[in-house]
Formats: C-alpha cells, sequence, structure tokens
C-alpha cells in the first residue's frame, strides 16, 4: 500500500517533469512547460480580464488538468462534491496567492521546474516557500482550520468542469472571441492537442497521487512524514536530465527565462504562496484538481486566482521580467502576508475558544 | 472509543485531529469522507507503529487505529 503510494508519486512526478520539457520543446516558454500561475494569468487575459498584451492565451493545460481529474474521479469514485468551508475566505487567498506567484514569476510547480533549468532565483524562491509552509504548518497545528465542508449535489459538483467544456467548445469554435497574444510568452505555445493531452494527463496522474508541491514540504514538518515530497524530487529529476539532453539548463541567476533576480521579492512571493497554499490545504495545482473531483471550495480558490491573476495586471502588481516588481508588487505582497496571517490567526483563535468549551 | 469525526475536513486536518488524539488516546476511530484522508491517516497510523484498518461507513470511512 505504502510502497504502492510512493511509486504512483515518484511516477507522476517523473511523468510531469518529462512532459513539462516536452512541452517547451513543442513552443511553451522556457522552464515554463507547465505553470499554473501563469496559465491562469494568460486564461485571464485570453478571457479579456486583464489586457496586458504579452500573457493572453486560453492555455489547453489548465483545462486538460480540471477535466482529467474530473473524469478520473468520477470513474473512480472520488468525484465527491463537497462545499461550505470558507469559501470566501478561500477566494480572498487564492487572490494572494496568484500575487505573490506572479511577484515571483510562477507557481510551486514552475519553481521547481526552473530549479531544473538551472535558475537560482527559483532556489531563493524555494527557500521563501518554505518559509511560508513552515508559518503555515504552525497556525496548522495550534488548530487552524476553515472549517467542515458539506455534502453539495453532482449537479453543484460538475458545474465547473462543465463550464470549463462550455468555454473551450467556444475557444475552438470561435477563437475570434479570444484574445491571443503576438508577442512574449502568451504567444509562445505549444500545439492545442498537445497542450490538452499533457493536461489531460498530467490531471489524472495528479489525481490519483494528490501530487501537491506544498504538501510535501508540510508534511515533513508537521508528521515527519516524506512521502508527498517524492512527486516534487521525482519532477526535479525528471526535468533537469530532461534541460541536460535539450540543452536548456544554464546555472544562475542573471538572465534566466521570464524570471528576475530581486531575492528579497523572490522570497517574499513565494512566502505568500507557500502560506497561502497550506491555509487552502494545497498549492494551485491541487486546488486545480479538488475543483476537477467537485470541491466547490476549491473552485472558489481557483476564481480567487483567476481575479487575482487579471488584477496582477490590470494594477501593475505582477513583476516584468527582467526588472522585477515595481513599488505596487511590493505593496501588494506585504498587505498580501499581513491579510493571510491576520486571517490564519483570528480563525486559529476562534477555533482554541472552541476547542477549551468542549 | 474515542472517535474523531474528521468528515468534511481538507487536509491535512484530519492527520492533525488524529496526532492531537493520540497524544492522549492509545487506540482511536477516524471518521472521513475523501480518499486523500484516508490515505494520509492510515498512512500516520501506520508511521506511528499501530495497527490500522479501515471499512466504509455511510459515505466515507471508518479508520480503526489500534495499539
Amino acid at each position: 500500500m505504502e510502497l504502492r503510494e510512493k511509486h504512483r508519486l515518484a511516477i507522476t512526478g517523473a511523468v510531469i517533469g518529462a512532459i513539462s520539457v516536452l512541452l517547451v520543446v513543442l513552443g511553451n516558454p522556457k522552464n515554463m512547460g507547465f505553470c499554473i500561475a501563469c496559465f491562469i494569468r494568460d486564461i485571464a487575459g485570453g478571457m479579456h480580464l486583464h489586457t496586458a498584451p504579452i500573457v493572453e492565451y486560453m492555455r489547453p493545460e489548465i483545462i486538460g488538468i480540471i477535466l482529467g481529474a474530473f473524469a478520473i474521479s468520477v470513474i473512480t469514485g472520488d468525484f465527491r462534491p463537497r462545499s461550505g468551508s470558507s469559501p470566501v475566505l478561500r477566494f480572498v487567498i487564492g487572490f494572494f496567492v496568484m500575487i505573490g506567484a506572479l511577484v515571483f514569476l510562477g507557481c510551486p510547480l514552475r519553481m521547481v521546474l526552473r530549479l531544473a533549468g538551472g535558475d537560482m532565483n527559483a532556489f531563493v524562491a524555494l527557500l521563501g516557500f518554505i518559509a511560508g509552509i513552515g508559518v503555515g504548518c504552525i497556525f496548522l497545528s495550534n488548530g487552524f482550520s476553515l472549517g467542515r465542508a458539506n455534502e453539495a449535489t453532482r449537479l453543484e459538483g460538475a458545474a465547473f468542469p462543465a463550464a470549463t467544456i462550455f468555454v473551450f467548445v467556444m475557444f475552438l469554435a470561435f477563437p475570434s472571441l479570444f484574445l491571443f497574444s503576438e508577442s512574449g510568452p502568451g504567444s509562445m505555445h505549444a500545439p492545442v492537442v498537445a497542450s490538452l493531452a499533457a493536461g489531460l494527463v498530467v490531471g489524472i496522474l495528479a489525481e490519483r497521487s494528490r501530487l501537491c508541491m506544498a504538501g510535501g514540504i508540510r508534511d515533513i514538518f508537521l508528521i515527519r512524514d516524506f512521502t508527498l515530497i517524492l512527486g516534487f524530487v521525482a519532477i526535479f529529476i525528471a526535468a533537469l536530465i530532461g534541460n541536460l539532453l535539450t540543452g536548456s539548463f544554464s546555472l544562475g541567476f542573471a538572465d534566466q527565462p521570464v524570471s528576475h533576480d530581486k531575492h528579497l521579492w523572490n522570497f517574499l512571493g513565494m512566502m505568500l504562496v507557500g502560506l497561502g497554499s497550506v491555509m487552502l490545504g494545497g498549492c494551485p495545482l491541487r486546488q486545480l484538481i479538488l475543483a476537477g473531483e467537485g470541491s466547490g471550495d476549491s473552485v472558489s480558490a481557483v476564481l480567487g486566482m483567476l481575479f487575482g491573476a487579471a488584477a496582477a495586471h490590470n494594477f501593475s502588481l505582477a513583476s516584468s521580467a527582467g526588472t522585477g516588481p515595481g513599488t505596487n508588487g511590493k505593496a501588494a505582497v506585504i498587505v498580501g502576508l499581513i491579510v493571510l496571517i491576520a486571517i490564519a490567526s483570528l480563525v486559529t483563535v476562534k477555533e482554541r475558544r472552541k476547542y477549551g468549551r468542549d | 472509543m474515542v472517535e474523531i469525526d474528521a468528515r468534511g475536513r481538507s487536509c491535512p486536518e484530519p492527520v492533525i485531529m488524529a496526532k492531537r488524539a493520540l497524544k492522549e488516546n492509545e487506540e482511536i476511530d477516524v471518521l472521513v469522507d475523501n480518499r486523500a484522508s484516508l490515505e494520509n491517516v492510515q498512512r500516520y497510523g501506520r508511521a506511528m507503529k499501530k495497527q490500522v484498518s479501515a471499512k466504509e461507513e455511510g459515505t466515507g470511512w471508518r479508520i480503526e487505529i489500534r495499539r
């Protein structure tokens, strides 16, 4: 049982790492075979939610991940619609996770892919990510909880995957409704079929293995368990080998693809993502998977991320590749950390009082 | 028997609830309603060198953790 679990995680990680390198070969931006934050940001642009011309594209990878998780969870019985665990707080947390990710320029998955490409800025970010998870774990072990989710109808659980299918069909049938970047990262993409297939495979594997980029580090802190971290390590190794084979590996801080070397903000940006991911119960990738499994609460988090991505570009919060974050972005990260720590503190104090009464 | 109702709780709360309960009790039952929690709580129980078994109950599972 335990061995099978570890095998599943190792295989899932290795496949994600390999697919990520392959997607770059097929046209995705460098070290961005997969990036949940960047791709949700591109989708926000594609849907006219922001109008930053270089990051607009309806990334089929995201659609594939949601639908892959939905399909496999229906088949295996993991599709269990639930909602009602502080959906609005989850929206807010999702919003700030996206801000943190776009100040660093990547979600935890892309952080690992950047590391595997030799981008040392991602190592600084990893330290911040670990710090954020550590702070989150302190709250968790003191009773932090966003509350119980209740059973929901299958219609409620299927609504988000159905909306995803609708948007994708519209994208294929009437592409002119959507925006497409003509230059920049948004213009670089693998063929639609390859992106969708890659998303489906990752969605299915990640659902089966419960892969989570934040969960691995969190479990080490909380229960000294090294199972989930295997997925993280396997992605790194597979992508590293792939990058070495395709000549995409270049070690250093300067001139890394779609990145910046403002260490403090790489650290703080990913700290915000780490803390938020622990509060949500999983990294951005895991939120997409749970949304596919029928969790209305994770749909809230995903919509928060989508809204956060739109805000990040409409209010100049996202970093620019090369130059890093502007004043607005720096302020947003600080505000995000304050807001998340305030939410976590208030919830934890309330939960402790409740425990005291029991 | 101490029964921990972790249904509706998102990961990793069920594990933390089990951890907390195992500090004060040798043997507990944990109720969960999703497979990720089922796997995580069982894995934690085994790591604590306990006898762990699970059976379906209602729309979820009852995990029995014994010394």
